[in-house]
C-alpha cells in the first residue's frame, strides 16, 4: 500500500515547476495579461517539448499513455504556475473522449496531431452541465447549430469538441464554414475563454458517445484537472502568506507572530493539505475504482472550489493592501481560482449531481 | 499509487473475520474491570487482536508492528457488533509512554494489568490556572525520604472516579525554567489525601472531576524518566491523543446515519433530505469528509512507508475532525427542527438523543486535547515555520 505520488510523478511535478519559474515569471504573466499573446505561445510551445500534450494518449497514437494522476500533477503545477496555456480542454478531456468514443478514423485522425503538438481542441460542454443565456446545440442531417459558451482552451483553437443536451460529443473544425468565434473576456486572463455561434456546421459525431457514461467520465476528468489547478494555485497563494508574514513588520515585529495572522494561516494549511491528497485519491478512483471514481470526482471540484475560494481570500488579506495590486499579482491566483470555481459546474450544481449519484432521490 | 493492502493480507482478513463470526455474540457485563470484560481483553490479546506490537514479557500479544494488520484488524471489527477492544487514557497514553520511557519495574507492575483492564488510569494534567498554558502548572511534588508528597489541584481529570491509578505532572523543581521543572508521576488513587469532586457538563454527565491533593504520599520511584523530564514525556504521549480524538472513519458512520435520518424525518410530509438547502448542507460535510479521508490514507501510508513525510497531514486531523464531526452533529438538530431539542427521556425523542449529546459532547472535543487555536498555533508554528508569540516580560 503506498498512498501519495510515485518518484516519476514528483519528477514531472518539479520539471514542470522548473520549466514555469524560468519561462512563465510574473512579468510574463502580466504582459499576457495585457494582450501580448505571444509570450503565451511561447510557454505553450515549453510545456509541449515537455511531453504533456500527450500525456494521456496511447502509445499507439503518439503519447506517453500515463495515467489520471500523471495529469492531475501536471494541471496542479500549471494552477500554481497561473500558466497562460492550454490542458485540461485540450490535452485531457478531448484526447480522451476522442479515445473512448472515437472510430478508428477519428482516433487516428485527432490522437497523434494532438500528442504532437499541432492541435488544440477547444471543449465546450457547459450546456450538458448546464445551459446558460438558453444556449445549446443541435444535432441535425450531419451539421450542429446553435451556440456553446465558456469554451475550455477554446481561444485560437484549432477544432472543438462539443457536447448537446443528451451529452453527445461532436467534433468541429474551427475553420468550418459557419463558425462565429466570439471571444469573451473572463477574470482570469490567463485562460481566455469563447463562445461559438454555429449555423449548419459540418461535425464529426464521436459514434460511441450515446452512451451517457462516456460525456460523464470526460466530466470527471475534466472536473479532477479543475480541482488540481486550484489546489495548486491555493498552495501558492498560501505559501505567499506564509513567506510575506516573515517579511512584513508591524508594531515592531513580524505580522506572522501575531495570533492573528498565524490562524488565518494555520486554517488555510488545515483545509489545504487534505485537498492534496484529495486529487489524488479522485485521479486514483477515476483509473481504477469505477464504482467510487464519479461520485469522487463531483466532491472533488465541488470541497476544492470551496477552499480555494476561502483560501482566495484569506491570503488575499493576509498580505493587507498588498494584496489588492497589480504590483505584488496575487490576484492572477485569486481569479484562476475563481473561474476554475465556475467551469464545469459550480461547487452548488455539482453536489447536486452529488445527491443524485447516491440516490437521495429515491 | 497503490490502495491495495496485497493478497498477503487475504489470509490474516480471513482469519479475523472468522474470529469475529464465531465471536460476534460475546456480551460485556457490568461495571469496567469486570471479570468479563478482562476475560475479553485476554481473548482479544491472545489472539492478537489487540495490544497486538506490545512484548509478549509485559502482557501484549508480541506481534510485528505491522501497520496494515492492525487496520485490517480495525477495519472488521469497525463492522461488526462485535465488543471493541477497551480504549482509555492508560492504554492509549501510558502505556506508549511506559514502553519507551518506563523503567523495567514500571513495564513488568504496570503494563499488563493496564492492557486487561485491571487497572484503569486517569490524567493529572491540566489545573484551574493552566489550561492552554499547561506547562506553567502549579501542583507541586517534594521528596520526603523515599517518598513524593503531592500538594496541589487538577481539573479535567477523565474517568477519575473510576480510575485505580493516575500519571500526574507536578512541579519538582521550582527554580528551573516553567518546562524544566516538572516531572512525570504515577499516583495510586486510593492514596491518602486525594478529594474529587466531579464537575458536571452541559451534557448533564460528569465524565470529569477536580482533584485536590492534599500531603498525598507516593513511592520515590513511582516517577518516569528523571526529575525534570517531565514535559518531555507528556508530549511523548500527547501525540497518541490527538490522533485518536476524530477519526474520519467513525465520521462516515455518523454520515451514513445522518443521510438516513434525513431520509426518514419529514416536515410538512417532505422529506428533510428532498428540501434543496437540507441536501446542501449535507453533501458539503461529505465533501470535506471525503477530504479527510484522503489524508488519513496519505497519513497511514506514511506510517507503512517511513520514507513518505506527512507532517502536515498529521497536524491538522483534530482540528479538523473535531469541527466536522461537532457541525454534522449539528446538522442533525437542524435536520429534526424542535424535535431536535428534545433531551434526555423526552417523548418523540430521536436516536435516544445521541445527536444533541454528540453535538455538545463535541464541541468539548473542540476545547479539549489542546483547544483548536492552540491546534492553530501548533500548525503555524511547526509546520509552517511562524514564530511564537513574543513572551510578555514577567509571565
Amino acid at each position: 500500500m503506498y498512498f501519495g505520488l510515485s518518484e516519476e510523478q514528483k519528477s514531472l511535478e518539479e520539471n514542470i515547476n522548473r520549466f514555469l519559474a524560468d519561462n512563465a515569471s510574473l512579468d510574463i504573466i502580466k504582459a499576457v495579461a495585457n494582450g501580448e499573446e505571444d509570450k503565451a505561445q511561447s510557454v505553450h510551445q515549453g510545456i509541449l517539448d515537455l511531453g504533456l500534450s500527450g500525456l494521456v494518449i496511447p502509445e499507439e497514437y503518439g503519447g506517453l499513455e500515463l495515467d489520471m494522476l500523471f495529469a492531475t500533477v501536471v494541471a496542479a503545477a500549471l494552477g500554481s504556475g497561473t500558466a497562460p496555456v492550454p490542458y485540461a480542454g485540450s490535452y485531457v478531456m478531448a484526447p480522451l473522449a476522442i479515445n473512448l468514443a472515437g472510430s478508428d478514423d477519428q482516433k487516428n485522425q485527432w490522437l497523434p496531431k494532438i500528442a504532437g503538438g499541432e492541435c488544440v481542441v477547444g471543449v465546450g460542454l457547459s450546456e450538458y452541465v448546464g445551459a446558460r443565456e438558453d444556449a445549446g446545440i443541435e444535432f441535425l442531417n450531419g451539421k450542429l447549430s446553435g451556440r456553446s459558451l465558456f469554451l475550455i482552451d477554446g481561444k485560437n483553437a484549432d477544432a472543438y469538441l462539443l457536447a448537446n443536451k443528451s451529452g453527445e460529443l461532436f467534433l468541429v473544425e474551427a475553420s468550418a464554414p459557419g463558425i462565429e468565434v466570439i471571444e469573451l473576456t473572463t477574470v482570469d486572463k490567463t485562460r481566455s475563454s469563447i463562445e461559438l455561434i454555429l449555423k449548419n456546421v459540418d461535425a464529426d459525431l464521436l459514434s460511441g458517445s450515446d452512451d451517457r457514461s462516456i460525456i460523464e467520465k470526460v466530466l470527471d476528468a475534466g472536473r479532477i484537472m479543475l480541482a488540481a489547478d486550484t489546489v495548486g494555485a491555493a498552495q501558492v497563494m498560501l505559501d505567499k502568506s506564509v513567506a510575506y508574514s516573515l517579511e512584513r513588520k508591524q508594531f515592531g515585529r513580524l505580522i506572522g507572530s501575531f495570533q492573528a495572522v498565524k490562524h488565518m494561516c494555520a486554517e488555510m494549511a488545515a483545509e489545504l493539505e487534505p485537498c492534496h491528497s484529495m486529487i489524488w485519491h479522485a485521479a486514483h478512483c477515476f483509473d481504477n475504482v469505477p464504482e467510487e471514481a464519479r461520485l469522487m470526482a463531483c466532491q472533488t471540484k465541488a470541497h476544492i472550489s470551496e477552499v480555494g475560494q476561502q483560501i482566495s481570500k484569506t491570503a488575499t488579506e493576509v498580505h493587507g493592501g498588498m494584496g489588492f495590486t497589480d504590483e505584488l499579482g496575487l490576484h492572477y491566483w485569486f481569479k484562476r481560482i475563481g473561474l476554475n470555481r465556475q467551469l464545469l459546474g459550480s461547487p452548488e450544481l455539482i453536489r447536486e449531481e452529488a445527491g443524485r449519484l447516491q440516490g437521495f432521490d429515491q | 499509487m497503490d490502495l491495495e493492502y496485497g493478497p498477503q493480507y487475504d489470509d490474516f482478513r480471513a482469519e479475523v473475520i472468522s474470529f469475529i463470526k464465531e465471536n460476534e455474540n460475546t456480551k460485556i457485563s457490568g461495571p469496567p474491570r469486570s471479570e468479563s470484560r478482562i476475560a475479553w481483553q485476554q481473548k482479544l490479546i491472545d489472539n492478537g487482536y489487540f495490544a497486538r506490537s506490545i512484548p509478549k514479557e509485559y502482557g501484549g500479544y508480541g506481534g510485528d508492528m505491522d501497520i496494515i494488520k492492525l487496520r485490517i484488524i480495525a477495519e472488521e471489527f469497525a463492522k461488526s457488533p462485535i465488543p471493541k477492544p477497551a480504549g482509555g487514557q492508560g492504554i492509549q497514553m501510558l502505556v506508549p509512554t511506559l514502553l519507551s520511557l518506563g523503567t523495567e519495574e514500571q513495564k513488568q507492575a504496570y503494563i499488563r494489568p493496564t492492557l486487561r483492564g485491571e487497572i484503569l488510569w486517569c490524567q493529572g494534567y491540566s489545573e484551574p490556572n493552566s489550561g492552554s498554558d499547561l506547562a506553567s502548572l502549579q501542583t507541586k511534588a517534594e521528596l520526603d525520604g523515599d517518598e513524593w508528597v503531592i500538594n496541589g489541584q487538577k481539573i479535567w481529570t477523565s474517568t477519575a472516579h473510576l480510575s485505580q491509578m493516575c500519571f500526574i505532572l507536578v512541579r519538582t523543581e521550582p527554580d528551573a525554567p516553567k518546562h524544566q521543572g516538572i516531572s512525570y508521576l504515577l499516583m495510586p488513587m486510593d492514596a491518602e489525601g486525594i478529594d474529587r469532586r466531579p464537575i458536571k457538563q452541559m451534557t448533564g454527565d460528569s465524565d470529569f472531576n477536580e482533584l485536590f491533593l492534599t500531603d498525598v504520599r507516593i513511592p520515590a520511584e513511582n516517577i518516569v524518566g528523571s526529575r525534570g523530564e517531565g514535559w518531555q514525556v507528556a508530549n511523548a504521549t500527547l501525540g497518541h491523543e490527538r490522533g485518536s480524538l476524530a477519526d474520519p472513519n467513525v465520521t462516515q458512520n455518523r454520515l451514513n446515519s445522518l443521510i438516513d435520518l434525513m431520509k426518514n424525518e419529514t416536515i410538512d410530509g417532505q422529506r428533510v433530505i428532498d428540501k434543496p438547502i437540507f441536501r446542501d448542507r449535507l453533501l458539503s460535510i461529505q465533501g470535506r469528509l471525503m477530504a479527510q479521508q484522503s489524508n488519513a490514507l496519505r497519513i497511514l501510508s506514511s506510517q507503512i512507508n517511513k520514507e513518505q513525510e506527512a507532517n502536515l497531514a498529521k497536524f491538522i486531523v483534530k482540528l479538523q475532525g473535531t469541527e466536522l464531526r461537532h457541525e454534522l452533529e449539528g446538522l442533525a438538530i437542524d435536520a429534526m427542527g424542535e424535535i431536535g431539542t428534545l433531551y434526555e427521556d423526552s417523548p418523540h425523542l430521536k436516536d435516544n438523543g445521541v445527536w444533541q449529546m454528540n453535538y455538545m459532547y463535541y464541541l468539548g472535543l473542540i476545547i479539549g486535547g489542546g483547544t483548536n487555536q492552540i491546534q492553530k498555533n501548533i500548525i503555524s508554528e511547526r509546520a509552517l515555520g511562524m514564530p511564537k508569540e513574543p513572551k510578555i516580560q514577567g509571565a
